[in-house]
């Protein structure tokens, strides 16, 4: 094992997966040798170096052609990575997202779209509405994309591996919070599969689904809630599409409690997917109501104050864990 | 160099399939056969057969909503297009798609494709990837006057001419975005005049003269086979029928739509093929014949084909 940062991890994944496989590549804005992307702590340090303009496709401001060229790509052969900067951007080609990446079931199915698409995404940086958001739920509403949401550096490593060998689009956002982070993370190689949850957390009084950054702080506050005596068990689903759902429903049924922070505004968010799920499988096995530790149905302030307050943070999980105990 | 006789008889045969099959769709479709909504090309043969007489079948399409002319001219076979149109499991998407998503990957089809412009982009990654893959493929993109005005003709031309990608883009300007003339929404006369913003060659031809869009396309395509990049290629043609079926079409003159008909790109490449004695008129009436019982067929398969299962619906959301 070695101690490295999420971007880091990230850095190892891409390099490990283009030296495998010569279809990968990696197509977007700023990701050569400049400062914003490829400098001394980004994800895509040193690839340009190693890899050369060929397959670090370095491109003008254009997200349609990065996209919508990453889709014609993968259509014929290639396994591109689609750098989008910031998860935000994907607004500007919101048809290559809502209309174009569906194109295998358009086709009936003859088709395979092996296309990774990257976008830096959360608050905590007074970034302001337009470089901030998560577009969780938004992003599960849209059929025929997969979603990773890594909270550490060894699941971000063992996921984006998975998610360059998938042979269907996949959506890999990567937390600004999270990104220097570090971990422990194996020398070998391996892989984790997208569609399981991991426990970061055992507990027995009440199950915390926590996604990304917000796993983060639901381990901050599990820790406060134990030293008052309630034992938290923290979920992180790790990918929202496929959603381990049995996870999430077994950890239910140990604890008959449910609080999902989600750090997006509440109304459509990821949040409310997934109480509805447990609501329905679940319902026999809960003793309270379930509860949202959500972001507020605003956009995202720039202020650090207001930032601040609009980001869920451990008092709100612990006032929403205080209040179904 | 002269184009070989059997080359020309293919581009009036599939000239002649198109504006048959276009013509039963429209029939089947007032007849209420036919569900959802369709565009019909009829009118515009002329161009598709004359841009896919130049590609393999190995090189690469994006199509557009009106997209039954190049499906057919790259080689997409109408039995299991009209199956597609009818809903059919054996149609080209199960059914999936309908008219505007038909598709056929093996033969270099990457879709019609109900969003206006958005092959444009799609196709410069096929070029991307078949220049990564150091092939000599081109992908030929289809779009409209409309598109041209549209977000991804700016950056996906730009994007294909900075690397150099071997796409040829294909306008045809039919005059008409949906209801909307073109002079009414673009201030150039010639749209192929835009490829000098992006450093590329354009070029503007009849889109109803087939040899000549046969040869504009063909200069394109050796071009971008060589690795020389993109070039524009506007062909100038006309939309005899509505934006889709059932379009009262009450926004064209009458006398424009006098002057387009005497300029219909059958009859005329017809003639020119008896003048130059390639075909008899028997032989022409013949490959017709041949033609309107293909048709038939397709029509009867396509009826005659099952039904998906409903929950069919729930398949092929990911590989």
């Amino acid at each position: 094992m070695k101690e490295m940062t999420f971007n880091q991890a990230l850095n190892e994944a891409f390099d490990e997966e283009m030296e495998r496989d010569p279809a990968v590549f990696i197509i977007g804005e700023d990701i050569g040798e400049h400062w914003f992307a490829g400098g001394p702590t980004g994800p895509f340090r040193g690839l340009f170096k190693e890899y050369g303009p060929q397959r670090i496709r370095e491109t003008p401001i254009s997200e349609t052609a990065i996209l919508g060229g990453a889709i014609g790509a993968a259509a014929t052969g290639m396994r591109p990575i689609a750098a989008m900067m910031f998860v935000d951007f994907l607004g500007v080609c919101g048809d290559e997202l809502i209309n174009q990446l569906q194109m295998r079931y358009m086709f009936g199915g003859k088709i395979k779209l092996p296309l990774t698409i990257l976008g830096s995404s959360g608050a905590g940086v007074s970034a302001a509405h337009q470089h901030s958001k998560n577009l969780y739920g938004l992003l599960m509403a849209i059929p025929g994309l997969k979603i990773v949401i890594p909270s550490t550096p060894y699941d971000a490593k063992g996921l984006l591996k998975s998610s360059i060998r998938e042979d269907n689009p996949v959506i890999f956002l990567t937390h600004k919070m999270v990104v220097s982070l570090t971990s422990q993370v194996p020398e070998e190689e391996y892989l984790i599969p997208l569609g399981k949850a991991d426990i970061k957390r055992e507990g027995s009084d009440v199950t915390v689904v926590a996604i990304a950054f917000m796993v983060h702080r639901a381990l901050a506050a599990a820790a406060k809630l134990q030293e008052r005596g309630i034992s938290i068990e923290v979920i992180d689903p790790r990918t929202l599409v496929p959603l381990d759902k049995q996870a999430i429903i077994d950890s239910v049924k140990k604890t008959g409690r449910l609080v999902i922070m989600d750090e997006e505004p509440r109304t459509g968010s990821a949040a409310g997917e997934i109480s509805a799920i447990v609501a329905e499988e679940a319902f026999d096995f809960l003793d309270a109501p379930i509860k949202r530790v959500c972001a507020p149905d605003t956009p995202v302030p720039f202020s650090p104050i207001l930032e601040k307050f609009w980001m869920p943070d451990e008092e709100n999980l612990i006032k929403a864990v205080t209040e179904i105990m | 160099m002269p184009i070989k006789k059997e080359k020309l008889i293919d581009m009036y045969r599939t000239m002649v399939r198109i504006r048959t099959f276009e013509e039963r769709v429209s029939k089947e479709f007032a007849a209420g056969n036919i569900p959802g909504f369709v565009h019909l090309y009829i009118g515009e043969e002329a161009t598709a057969t004359g841009v896919c007489a130049n590609l393999r079948p190995d090189d690469y399409i994006t199509s557009t909503h009106r997209g039954h002319g190049h499906l057919i001219a790259k080689g997409g076979k109408t039995d299991r297009m009209m199956a597609e149109l009818y809903g059919k499991n054996i149609g080209y998407c199960k059914g999936k798609g309908g008219s505007m998503h038909i598709a056929d990957v093996e033969i270099g089809i990457l879709g019609a494709n109900g969003i206006v412009g958005a092959g444009i982009p799609i196709a410069g990654g096929a070029a991307l990837s078949a220049q990564m893959r150091g092939t000599d493929q081109v992908a030929v993109c289809f779009f409209g006057d409309g598109a041209s005005n549209s977000t991804r003709f700016h950056e996906g031309v730009n994007l294909a001419a900075c690397w150099e990608l071997p796409v040829v883009y294909v306008i045809e300007n039919n005059m008409y975005a949906e209801k909307t003339r073109i002079s009414d929404t673009c201030k150039v006369t010639d749209i192929a005049n835009r490829a000098s913003a992006y450093g590329i060659p354009g070029v503007t031809v009849d889109g109803n003269d087939v040899l000549a869009v046969y040869k504009a396309v063909g200069e394109a395509v050796a071009r971008a086979r060589r690795g020389e990049g993109p070039t524009l290629v506007e062909c100038k043609t006309y939309r005899w029928h509505g934006h889709t079926e059932g379009d009262s079409q009450t926004y064209k003159p009458k006398e424009e739509v006098d002057e387009w008909m005497k300029k219909d790109p059958i009859p005329a490449f017809r003639k020119w093929l008896l003048q130059m004695s390639v075909l008899t008129e028997k032989e022409a009436d013949k490959i017709n014949q041949e033609i309107n019982e293909q048709i038939e067929k397709a029509v009867k398969f396509a009826e005659g084909s099952p039904l998906p299962a409903p929950e069919e619906a729930l398949a092929d959301v990911f590989a």
